[in-house]
């Protein structure tokens, strides 16, 4: 990672402020989740990102974006993960958005995200565990298009999607990157049905079951049976954005806890005072800065195209979990009790880790990705 | 941009003329690297060739001012030579505590006539130093040290005991802590500077656990110094030697890990059958490859002084911790073969030596335990720490 530049941070210094406004635990996620929305999110928050340009942060410029990279996609979710503020940012402004580049489909779909009136989500697993390869769900041709039929599970967001990035098998086996076809899905498609599930987090996933579900052939996002590589792209993006994300919850989490050292009083000292968890906390923080650059680092890469990108996403997205999850396990055990109430943040960012933990790979998945792509 | 990257093309070409091919892999081991001074015998041709070619363009100090020897690079001038020499997998020319920690210190705090006289020897390898801080009763708590020196008008006079001098019997001269006041505990230490060969130096190697004796226990027995052999004001040396030890943590974090994502430990190690050790590695490359990215991070932070003081605490903490991890792996990968001590098939036991002199790493330089006390204090302000 190298140091970031003056446009970086300024972008930085909007999204921090405007999060940190705007994206609050209490504004955002205790009121969604206390209102029992179904899409767990604000859709005025949503108008708002767009107002500030941020829906089309990697948007191409000519086409109404900021043009602009993971790094400054990075940015932005940094602070959303510190803030836990629930929104379709990194579904749809950055996977979505990545899937969907150079293609006739992002010349349909981008200025509704642009404008913060679309919401996008990307129908990958079929089982509960990551496997984008694996995919069954089967695209048959008929007539003028495709009929679609099979099953999907953990779609972030999917039963508040106007747009469903579908990872369907036109050709090969299943566990084949080849013969993947990538398909635009619009919300209300005859025949599909949607389950809105409430994750841990309040965050909302849907289970998609496809029966015959007919789409045009125009709803091809780039290639018939080459849906890895807009999928790749897709995966890449959402991946470094997720380490980026959980960068942010892991730094939240952290920060939390150090005030709580400093503030919490026993045996008539601060329990910051204790040499043991002064060291617990210097290993936290060692090892959620050493995060920050990793994913920084990925981000980077992905900008710059560089071969070593696809393995650093990995390291990226492994890492920044490893570390939240040691931020999010300190953070409840430093709180003492008061860390497993309801009534206190620690334990949000605990369930936001969770999620963020699996989406787009656990982080054992991308450890043995690093195994194979190096060889071992 | 366009002069840097025309930069690049001429150090590349340089490089490619001037680097003897031996070079172009890391050392094999502690006497295959080049560490110079007056008592230097060259392993090779290729490794005296290396250091005159590079110390004559100021390269094995790029960073310092042409005046003292160094190369006068730029930060982004230096970053590229850095990253040049590892796309051809070149070795540093000079391994030098004279470099990696006397040298910032006299650069921040020597005078005019110190920085003259010392750095340009230390640039080109002439003279070898050695660190003498650490004593029987004062390790972690440094300033603890009893070695009396005491102004006699025209010299000091040094008397007390160091240990742990790493390569003291092979130093030419030291850079040694000394109590020169024992009114305060910190504010009654100087750092000084002497040469070796003085009368009343003594040296006795300690063996390691390794089997190497790379460290001494030192003896001064009624030393003469010159007087102006004192860096910094007197009574003010804790100054100095804590700038100085950010210098040598800094060092050691980067230890055994260099070489980027080439070092992939996987990579190394092949193909490998037993599932829960090749998930092991995987997780380990993971943190050597985040770790990797940290370092960069840092080191640009560093040349543009934007480097928390207390970072080199953490790199250092986290740096030697990896590396211990590393080669608990290798161990465990070579399985039976790499407890052979002595065979040729393990060039004299190399995996088990290499291993348990890692142990060090988290220990020399002030203990992990010591820097995450630091991190805790001055990076995250915790009360009492
Ligand atoms: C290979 C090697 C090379 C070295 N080279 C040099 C050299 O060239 N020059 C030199 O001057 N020194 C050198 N040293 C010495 C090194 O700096 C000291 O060993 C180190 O600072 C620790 O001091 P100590 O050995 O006295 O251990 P102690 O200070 O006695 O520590 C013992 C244990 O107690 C822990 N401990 C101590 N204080 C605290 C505390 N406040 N809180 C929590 N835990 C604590 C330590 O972390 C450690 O685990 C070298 C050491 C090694 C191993």
């Amino acid at each position: 990672m190298t140091l970031l530049t003056d446009d970086q941070r300024q972008l930085q210094d909007m999204a921090r402020t405007f999060l940190a406004e705007e994206g609050t635990i209490k504004k955002q996620l205790r009121h969604w989740r206390g209102t029992g929305c179904k899409d767990g999110f604000g859709h005025g928050l949503w108008k708002q990102f767009a107002e500030l340009g941020l829906t089309g942060v990697v948007i191409p410029e000519d086409q109404g974006g900021l043009g602009l990279g993971a790094t400054e996609a990075a940015l932005v979710l940094k602070e959303i993960g510190r803030n836990l503020t629930p929104s379709p940012f990194l579904t749809t402004a950055v996977a979505a958005a990545k899937a969907l580049e150079g293609t006739a489909q992002g010349e349909r779909w981008f200025p509704g995200i642009l404008a913060g009136e679309t919401v996008a989500a990307l129908a990958i697993d079929e089982g509960k565990h990551h496997a984008p390869e694996a995919v069954a769900l089967e695209a048959r041709r008929q007539g003028n298009g495709f009929v679609l039929n099979g099953a999907k599970q953990f779609v972030v967001h999917g039963a508040s999607a106007d747009l469903i990035l579908v990872a369907a098998r036109t050709a090969g086996g299943v566990g084949e990157r080849e013969g993947l076809t990538l398909f635009a899905v619009e919300r209300g498609a005859h025949s599909l049905e949607v389950e809105n599930v409430n994750l841990a987090d309040s965050s909302k996933a849907a289970r998609l079951a496809f029966n015959d579900v007919a789409v045009d052939a125009d709803a091809v996002v780039g290639e018939v049976d080459d849906g890895w590589t807009p999928l790749s792209r897709a995966l890449a993006a959402g991946r470094a954005g997720s380490a980026a994300e959980l960068v942010g919850v892991a730094a939240g989490a952290s920060d939390m806890t150090v005030d709580y050292l400093k503030a919490r009083r026993q045996f008539g000292r601060l329990i910051g005072e204790f040499q043991v968890l002064q060291h617990r906390a210097a290993h936290l923080h060692s090892e959620v800065e050493i995060a920050r650059a990793a994913a920084w680092k990925a981000a980077e890469l992905l900008d710059r195209d560089a071969p070593q990108a696809e393995l650093m996403v990995h390291v990226a997205k492994a890492k920044a979990t490893r570390s939240a999850q040691l931020a999010v396990q300190e953070g409840v055990q430093m709180h003492g009790g008061i860390g497993m109430t309801d009534e206190h943040d620690i334990g949000l960012y605990m369930k936001r880790e969770a999620v963020l933990g699996q989406l787009w790979g656990d982080w054992r998945y991308h450890a043995r990705q690093v195994a194979e792509l190096s060889g071992y | 941009m366009a002069d840097l990257e025309e930069f690049r093309g001429e150090i590349r070409a340089w490089l490619e003329a001037n680097c003897p091919p031996e070079m172009r892999t890391r050392p094999r081991s502690e006497d295959d690297a080049c560490w110079g001074g007056r008592k230097w015998t060259f392993s090779s041709d290729a490794q005296r060739q290396w250091l005159e070619v590079m110390a004559e363009r100021g390269w094995t100090v790029p960073d310092w001012p042409k005046d003292y020897g160094g190369g006068g690079l730029s930060p982004a001038e230096s970053k590229i030579l850095r990253e040049e020499l590892r796309a051809i997998g070149a070795r540093q020319p000079l391994y030098s505590f004279g470099i990696s920690m006397l040298g910032p210190a006299l650069l921040k705090y020597g005078t005019e006539e110190q920085k003259c006289r010392f750095l340009p020897e230390i640039a080109r390898g002439e003279i070898r130093w050695c660190q003498g801080y650490s004593e029987p009763g004062a390790g972690s708590d440094l300033a603890g040290l009893q070695t009396k020196c005491e102004d006699r008008g025209d010299h000091w006079l040094v008397n007390g005991q160091k240990v742990w001098t790493s390569y003291a019997d092979q130093a030419d001269w030291i850079f040694c802590l000394v109590r020169t006041s024992t009114e305060s505990k910190q504010g009654g230490i100087s750092f000084l500077l002497f040469d070796m060969d003085s009368p009343g130096v003594s040296t006795k190697p300690i063996l390691l656990i390794s089997g190497y004796s790379p460290f001494c226990e030192t003896f001064f027995d009624d030393v003469k110094v010159p007087k102006d052999q004192v860096v910094g004001e007197v009574n003010r040396g804790w100054d100095v030697a804590k700038y100085l030890l950010q210098h040598e943590r800094e060092m050691i974090s980067g230890m055994g890990l260099g070489g980027g994502g080439s070092a992939l430990l996987g990579k190394q190690l092949g193909q490998i059958e037993d599932p829960f050790l090749r998930a092991e590695v995987a997780a380990f490359d993971i943190d050597a490859l985040a770790f990797t990215a940290m370092s960069e991070h840092f080191m640009d932070q560093l040349k543009a002084g934007e480097a928390h003081p207390a970072m080199p605490s953490m790199m250092k903490y986290s740096g030697t911790e990896l590396n211990k991890r590393r080669h608990e792996l290798v161990m465990a990968a070579g399985g039976s073969d790499t407890l052979e001590w002595e065979s040729e098939r393990t060039r004299g036991g190399k995996p088990a030596r290499e291993w348990l002199r890692t142990k060090a790493n988290s220990i020399e330089g002030g203990t992990s335990e010591i820097q995450l006390g630091i991190v805790a204090k001055h990076i995250l302000r915790l009360p009492g720490a």
